[in-house]
């Protein structure tokens, strides 16, 4: 029981402790009182102060967020409601969000990480969509930390455990190594669903009269004060803080989605919320909020799997797997007759009023009358200050060291934390359930074709972290552009994205600036792209005494092939195929891997992402995949162009006889630089030509890399590198790492 | 030919068997709730994989009990064919329709990838369209997969020629690296005595569709329906 749960056992009188306790500042707390017109009691103490964290308020981000853009042709809900859905055509929509559970993970990382996926997939299946695709961004602190090893075990199968069971592929992700996650890890969970356009359901709860039915798992007091926990720093306490996790349970997760989609087949729900952060208040103020009525709640109905829960208990609780709805009048026995099927708890625990009050009683007496729009309303909202952060110059290609040789430098870097293989991660999702994971794991983007169709949607999460750190405007803009480049790649058209903004403590003006900076230029990434934002989260206070993660606004995207038989992946496919990159190349080596693996140094600026340049390459990559004139194509991110070839040979088997870089370039800046906006694409030798001439009427500059064949990558004056020696090296790393300890 | 696909609570590759069973039937299987003690007419029966009852207790020990699993187990012993696919081949287990138990993998991981198996026989109505001796890729996706059994048991299985997948390398050879989740002899998947009631980890289903990258599964549906007709 936290804290504050247990002052709830006892204190009549609101005490300043008490309010300081539930994380409710003495402004804010001035607040509550005009409002309401009187002193709280311990119940309404606690639903203001869930409803007004961090968490559930967006206090300190909302001023910021508003000036991302969110509309487009193809948007049918931007950021309002569970999650964003984007129109597919032919009478279907995908929707999608992203969330982070970064607390509770590095709490109990199996539990924490698990619920953060159980979460997302709620949001979807409220909204009536059939999850599809799981997908996870993951940043864990550095290899030699001593709790690392137990978090990447912990974090990757709580996910595992629990999308396994639901039977949702998890088709890929995104995982870094830093010190500075050392003690804040991040977990942003990501879903995406199919739906009907025409059957999207929400939580206004519209109508006069109507029963509010409670159906899942039953309460308990786990995650009491869950979304407070989200809302404030780390200190040297907060492993106590254990009992404030939730406990996840996927099977009673699987069973609700089927009664859910179950019951939405019928004309019988009004409006349909998950209970998530905060609970049974959070839900219950969003429904009524948005269907502009009142809420009557009796707390004697809600199911409890403990005995003498008080309503403060029961309204604050995190327990998982539960929903409430909003039903017509006269369909309680269908709705009954389908949980009942299902094994779930169903009870009719209140009505809609005209009152625009929620109302709790519990135990004959009345817990709480609070207007609605004082919750909903009248939440802070700070524009807090903030500092730009200084920018760094930028590094020239030749005040950075060369290796001794440029083949001997990629074997390090390929099995090196940062860039080896995934796999130990992704054998344990189940990837391939629902039998549409058209492309798994490992490329640039996971291809899960559209149930029953010829479609497939492309979804990428990307973020560089160290980028950000040193310039979160532009980070945050390379965000947006290497997941439109990994859709892209694939041969998709992008069509939106959902965030996770991973920051530290906002009162820091330092932090605050960062988190500016970042959807500043994420804004001007998603206008220039035509890629809006349709949902997302925000994750504050990822501090732990004083020191803050890097910036990190995650980004998870979509796109739409229209037959999957034209999609492109990153294997090589045939001996004697011409390797072409198509991009600017100017030697970038500011923030690179290479700097940061063979140097032990992150210095520079980032970077720069040219917009008006990624549009032109990308559509030109789109144009040629469709018109079928390259046969695999991979952008080049982490590690640069080499990097980005020996993925190509591994993953295809094949090697690669590269010819000699550019002369004005110096061959490590030109193997190794990351320069933005590129791709590397295959052709066949009777279509490079063809591609030349594209390129050229695109304006998009496209050079010759080498051909296809054998099973070495060579360079000129240098000895090959088996392929063999190579994957052993990528391979190795993670499995290793894991079995030390 | 009819089909059944049984479906218990936490089951989650009822759809996925029932998509590759009309694609190659030509019409839809029937899918049957746990809880019906009816059982349509059925030519073969499939228990698809998943989490039935969130393999609590023990994977597959609770589905066994289910009221349908009467009806299911006396089809069984009158020679209807049966298929178990991964939590399916638990449930055969703990029903008593297959010997030996699926016990946690030796890596204790969850693990989903393609795997190598080598065809036993081919003279039952589930391989006919394989060779014996036969390699063939399927994926796995458990984490409670690793066959297990007592040496009287596996000598017995192996003496009736009742092994009907191993897990092995791209030439065929059974080597210990390649039986990734530690089961007894490398054994995949299992017969029953007459050779109708098949139980394995591996899902033939998830690679039956040209657009999966694979499409050695299909054959074990076609061999089926060439066996029932």
């Amino acid at each position: 029981m936290s804290g504050a749960a247990g002052a709830a056992q006892k204190a009549e009188a609101i005490s300043d402790e008490l309010v300081a306790e539930h994380g409710i500042s003495p402004d804010e707390y001035a607040v509550l009182l005009k409002e309401l017109g009187r002193e709280p009691t311990i119940t309404e103490l606690g639903i203001f102060s869930v409803m007004w964290s961090e968490h559930c308020s967006y206090k300190s981000s909302r001023v910021w967020l508003k000036t991302l853009p969110t509309t487009g042709p193809h948007v049918i809900f931007g950021p309002g409601e569970n999650a964003g859905v984007v129109d597919l055509g032919d009478g279907l929509a995908a929707v999608f969000k992203m969330e982070s559970h970064n607390h509770p993970s590095y709490i109990e990382p199996y539990q924490g990480a698990g619920t953060g996926v159980g979460g997302i997939m709620r949001d979807v299946f409220t909204m009536g969509a059939r999850p599809v695709a799981n997908m996870n961004a993951l940043r864990f602190g550095a290899p030699e930390h001593a709790k690392t090893r137990h978090l990447v075990a912990g974090v990757v199968s709580g996910i595992g455990d629990y999308g396994n069971c639901m039977g949702v592929p998890t088709v890929g992700g995104e995982t870094n190594f830093d010190a500075r996650y050392n003690e804040n890890i991040l977990v942003n969970a990501m879903c995406v669903g199919l739906i009907d356009a025409n059957r999207i359901f929400t939580s206004a709860a519209k109508g006069v009269g109507l029963p509010v039915v409670y159906v899942g798992s039953k309460t308990g007091r786990d995650g009491i004060h869950g979304a407070t926990m989200a809302s404030a720093e780390f200190d040297e306490a907060s492993e106590e803080k254990r009992p404030t996790v939730q406990v996840g349970d996927p099977f009673t997760e699987k069973l609700l989605l089927e009664a859910c989609l179950e019951l939405m087949a019928e004309d019988a729900i009004v409006g349909i919320q998950d209970m998530g952060a905060a609970g049974l208040t959070s839900s219950s103020v969003e429904m009524a909020d948005k269907g502009g009525v009142g809420l009557m709640l009796d707390l004697d109905h809600v199911p409890t799997r403990e005995t003498a829960m008080t309503a403060y208990e029961m309204l604050l609780s995190e327990s998982q797997e539960r929903m409430l709805m909003v039903l017509k009048p006269g369909v309680e026995p269908i709705a009954e007759r389908i949980f009942t099927k299902w094994e779930l708890d169903f009870a009719v625990i209140g009505k809609t009023t005209d009152t625009g009050h929620l109302v709790v009683r519990h135990g004959g007496e009345e817990k709480a009358d609070i207007p609605l729009a004082a919750l909903a309303h009248a939440a802070p909202m700070y524009e807090r200050p903030w500092v730009p952060k200084p920018k760094q110059e930028t590094i020239a290609p030749s005040d950075v060291p060369a290796p001794d040789s440029i083949l001997g430098a990629l074997e390090p870097l390929m099995g090196s934390p940062h860039l080896s293989s995934r796999r130990w991660i992704y054998e344990q999702y189940d990837h391939m359930v629902m039998n549409d994971t058209v492309q798994r794991p490992g490329g640039d983007a996971a291809v899960v074709r559209v149930h029953g169709t010829e479609k497939g949607l492309a979804i990428s999460c990307d973020v560089t972290p160290r980028y950000c750190s040193a310039d979160p405007h532009e980070g945050a803009k390379q965000a947006v552009a290497e997941c439109w480049r990994n859709l892209t790649a694939t041969g998709a058209k992008p069509l939106a994205i959902t965030d996770c903004l991973n920051f530290g403590n906002p009162e820091r003006p330092e932090i605050m600036g960062e988190f500016v900076g970042a959807v500043q230029g994420m804004a001007e990434a998603c206008n220039a792209l035509d890629f809006p934002v349709v949902s997302g989260n925000v994750s504050l206070y990822n501090e732990t005494n004083g020191v803050g993660i890097p910036p990190t606004p995650a980004v998870g995207g979509i796109g739409l092939i229209d037959n999957i038989d034209d999609m492109t992946g990153i294997a090589l496919k045939s001996d004697g195929d011409f390797l072409l990159m198509l991009g600017e190349q100017t030697g970038h080596l500011g923030q690179s891997t290479y700097m940061q693996v063979m140097l032990d140094r992150l210095e520079g600026a980032p970077p720069p992402v040219d917009l008006n340049a990624e549009q032109r390459t990308g559509d030109l990559v789109r144009t040629l995949i469709n018109d079928g004139a390259v046969l695999a194509v991979h952008d080049v991110s982490d590690g640069g162009l080499l990097v980005a070839v020996a993925e190509m040979a591994l993953a295809g088997g094949k090697g690669v006889a590269l010819e000699a870089g550019p002369d004005n370039i110096p061959a490590h800046a030109a193997w190794f630089g990351e320069d933005q906006g590129r791709y590397v694409v295959a052709v066949s030798p009777g279509k490079a030509e063809a591609v030349f001439r594209a390129g050229a009427d695109a304006n998009v500059p496209v050079g010759a890399l080498g051909t296809i064949g054998g099973d070495t990558i060579t360079l000129p004056g240098e000895d090959a590198l088996p392929l063999a020696t190579l994957r052993a090296a990528h391979e190795a790393w993670l499995p290793d790492f894991m079995a030390q300890g | 030919m009819k089909a059944s696909v049984i479906v218990f609570p936490g089951s989650n590759c009822d759809r996925d068997a029932a998509v590759v069973l009309k694609s190659v039937m030509g019409h839809a299987p029937a899918m049957v709730w746990h809880g019906d003690s009816e059982l349509p007419k059925s030519d073969l029966i499939v228990l698809p994989g998943g989490f039935s009852y969130g393999d609590y207790l023990r994977s597959g020990a609770m589905a066994a009990h289910s009221p349908v699993m009467r009806e299911v187990v006396s089809r069984a012993r009158a020679g209807t064919p049966v298929l178990g696919i991964c939590n399916g081949f638990q449930v055969l287990t703990e029903a008593g329709l297959l010997p030996g138990v699926l016990m946690r993998n030796a890596t204790l991981r969850f693990i989903c990838k393609d795997v190598l198996l080598k065809v036993e026989r081919n003279d039952t109505g589930f391989a006919r369209h394989y060779q014996e001796g036969e390699v063939v890729r399927f994926p796995v996706a458990n984490k409670d997969g690793s066959y297990f059994a007592d040496d009287a048991t596996l000598d017995r299985l192996e003496g009736e020629n009742r092994v009907a997948f191993r897990y092995c390398d791209a030439s065929g050879a059974v080597t210990a690296d390649a039986n990734t989740n530690g089961s007894c002899r490398n054994i995949a998947g299992i017969y029953n005595k007459t050779g109708t009631v098949l139980g394995l980890m591996p899902h033939p289903e998830r690679l039956a569709d040209a657009a999966l990258s694979g499409t050695d599964g299909t054959k074990m549906f076609a061999s089926l329906v060439e066996a029932i007709h």
